[in-house]
């Protein structure tokens, strides 16, 4: 045997990489084939630019179009938006999608929800495959062994006319998860402690891979869960191997391949996982079973912290530009150091995004609800019109409804609130979300980060809780 | 686009890592078409408080850093969402350049496509550089010019006893100085996309249906 004739081990982004490259460039950029494309309402920009070019859509059965960010999550109607501005947005996003001849997921459509739970969901985000859309959570789909990126609206606009994208490959990261997380621990809790230990900015110019024996234990939405936070450490792309898991899941759906073009794909993607041997420029080892449930203190999603601990004091930091950062933070959140966490009151509770919306995440609130009452205000959205369907086919609307939550139509909502669904000044509002960034949630407004049965912890008891004291107690 | 060659202007030094884009712009105002005073909601929470008025404190409200058009910011500036706003505002503020250690990453391409040139230079430099603005009392702004050469890629900043050099990609950087985006590159290489198209389809049939 030839050694030398051997391809260098690769990663599985590279591998992907490698697969769709238009034009190669030593340095710099090179121009990028784009399998998949989605866009939200929020490319009106995009549409507006691509129109004054004279330019339509390359190839429109490669972009998804689903309306997300500002539609009402009270009803399936435009004219229940809350002001007529954001109404109007909703309609603009009708008019140009009907002018591109793409796919189109609208505020009607049987099959709507936020465009990360759907493209997973409709078999869009295949193993393999680049996939790009205008919203900084792209990186969800790398959970279906996908390089998924977020671009801007001038980008967005470059792909709808060109189904290419210029782009700079980024650095490899490993992050290696092992052992098995405890009862209460899942998906949210392993990427708050990731970004923790990495920071906010310390996975930029990397994608990032995820490995390790704590996968087996992990359900394909606490996966996509990961994957979706993983920008939150600053990185480009979060990635994971497609094993049996993504591929019975995807067996059948919408956009997925059928027939003899399953079998071929099938393996394709069983070619992809990362080489013996390949090279990362960074790795990082985590013992998850060690984990506990966690909660962000502060006003960045690297703020991290188990549960059993205390709000933490900066006068133990060293760098004095991190000393002043956290000082501001606590100042913001209303916070004094040492404050015991499950000590700390709640105003208010949202569960979805498309970070914990899924059906598993609905069912692990559900589960701590289940015939007990909510102590605070609180929102329940589900990802997507099918997972809405399926928890109500489980009566996990009247469990939420029961505990006095409410029960609402798929939307970004509450995690960005750009239609409007937002928590009052001062309030405190524990948040399945992925940003608890200064006003992210409404002017004044304090973001504690959760999973959705801490979130339903704290709903219950009206302060932060160790979800574990209330499991299997009802 | 317009062309970006060199700057010599006025620099507010912008303190705190991690600024993220909700608030160089909030959402709230994502909504507004793009000729619909962007420059208005630029740092909108931290410039304007709940009545509209101006927060005296504010970097860019004080009177020797007012009609600034570079930034001095810190660590991973522009991080979160991907919201090209946060560079609509900016620009129509009349930014031309920020200098930082590092950007968010979605952010830093939005740059490169509106013109406006994000700088990465140390962070020990640009402190240096943050502190000799904040502790300047000079009554004429020429004191707190910063002068970019893009061509040359070059800074030179009050508090630096030297030019400090800077990198930058040569691909965007000939789009920047020639003030085009990139569409008209990739549109001359339509053979090039339709070749690659049709093997990729050929290979992977399942992709593009």
């Amino acid at each position: 045997m030839n050694l030398s004739l051997a391809s260098p081990p690769r990663t599985l982004f590279e591998k992907i990489w490698d697969q769709h490259v238009v034009i190669p460039r030593s340095a710099g950029p090179s121009l990028l084939y784009i399998d998949r494309h989605i866009i939200h309402e929020g490319s009106f920009h995009a549409f507006k630019d691509l129109r004054a070019r004279g330019l339509t859509i390359r190839n429109p059965k490669q972009v998804f179009g689903v309306a997300d960010h500002y539609v009402p999550t009270t009803s399936r109607d435009p004219n229940d938006a809350i002001t007529a501005e954001i109404k109007e947005v909703i309609l603009k996003f009708d008019d140009n999608m009907k002018w591109s001849g793409a796919h189109y997921f609208s505020i009607k459509d049987p099959q709507q929800g936020i465009v990360h739970v759907v493209g997973p969901e409709q078999g869009m985000s295949l193993p393999g495959s680049v996939i790009t859309c205008s919203d900084s959570h792209t990186s969800t789909h790398g959970a279906m062994g996908a390089m998924a990126f977020g671009v801007g609206q001038s980008e967005s606009m470059h792909v709808m006319a060109t189904q290419t994208l210029w782009q700079a490959k980024p650095l490899q990261m490993r992050v290696e998860l092992n052992g098995k997380p405890a009862a209460g621990v899942g998906g949210k809790d392993i990427i708050l402690a990731v970004i923790a230990k990495l920071g906010v900015a310390g996975a930029v110019g990397f994608a990032v891979e995820y490995a390790g024996s704590a996968l087996q234990w992990l359900s394909l939405d606490d996966r996509l869960t990961m994957c979706n936070m993983t920008i939150e450490a600053g990185a480009r792309s979060g990635l994971i191997a497609a094993d049996d898991l993504v591929f019975s899941y995807l067996y059948g759906r919408n956009f997925a391949p059928k027939g003899a073009a399953w079998d071929q794909a099938l393996r394709e993607w069983q070619q992809l996982p990362s080489d013996d041997g390949c090279h990362f420029s960074q790795t990082l080892s985590i013992d998850v079973a060690r984990l506990s449930p966690m909660l962000t203190w502060g006003t960045t999603p690297d703020t991290g912290v188990a549960i059993e601990g205390v709000v933490p004091d900066p006068a133990a930091l060293s760098d004095s530009h991190a000393r002043q950062a956290a000082l501001a933070a606590l100042a913001y959140m209303d916070l004094t150091p040492g404050t015991a966490l499950s000590t700390i009151n709640i105003d208010r509770v949202f569960i979805g995004s498309c970070t914990n919306s899924r059906l598993s995440d609905l069912r692990s609130a559900a589960d701590i609800l289940r015939g007990r009452r909510a102590v605070v205000p609180g929102i329940v959205v589900a990802g997507s019109m099918l997972v809405k369907q399926a928890a109500e086919a489980e009566g996990l609307d009247k469990v939420f409804l029961a505990a006095g939550l409410e029960w609402r139509e798929p939307g970004c909502s509450m995690c960005v609130g750009i239609n409007g669904d937002l928590a009052l000044p001062n309030e405190r509002v524990a948040s399945t979300s992925n940003r608890n960034f200064v006003g992210r949630q409404g002017p004044g407004v304090r973001t504690h980060l959760v999973s959705p049965a801490m979130a339903a912890a704290a709903a219950v008891t009206g302060h932060f809780t160790d979800v574990r004291t209330l499991m299997g107690q009802q | 686009m317009q062309a970006f060659t060199h700057v010599r202007a006025l620099a507010a030094p912008l303190e705190g890592r991690n600024v993220d884009t909700d608030q160089l712009i909030p959402a709230r105002f994502l909504k507004k078409n793009r000729d619909e005073f962007y420059k208005n909601y630029l740092f909108h929470d931290l410039r304007f408080d709940e009545h509209g008025a101006q927060r005296p404190d504010f970097i860019l409200n004080r009177p020797l850093f007012q009609g600034a058009q570079i930034l001095v910011a810190d660590e991973n500036f522009g991080c979160g969402s991907s919201r090209e706003g946060a560079v609509y505002c900016l620009a129509d503020y009349g930014i031309r350049a920020i200098l930082a250690p590092s950007f968010g990453d979605i952010f830093f391409n939005n740059c490169l496509k509106n013109g406006l040139l994000p700088v990465r230079l140390d962070a020990k430099v640009l402190d240096a550089v943050r502190q000799t603005l904040l502790n300047s009392t000079e009554t004429n702004d020429s004191a707190r010019e910063i002068t970019i050469d893009l061509a040359a890629c070059t800074v030179k900043a009050p508090g630096l006893n030297a030019p400090q050099i800077f990198t930058m990609d040569p691909f965007w950087h000939e789009c920047l100085l020639k003030g085009v985006d990139e569409l008209a590159l990739t549109l001359s290489y339509a053979n090039a996309i339709a070749n690659f198209e049709q093997q990729h389809r050929n290979a992977h049939p399942w992709l593009t249906s």
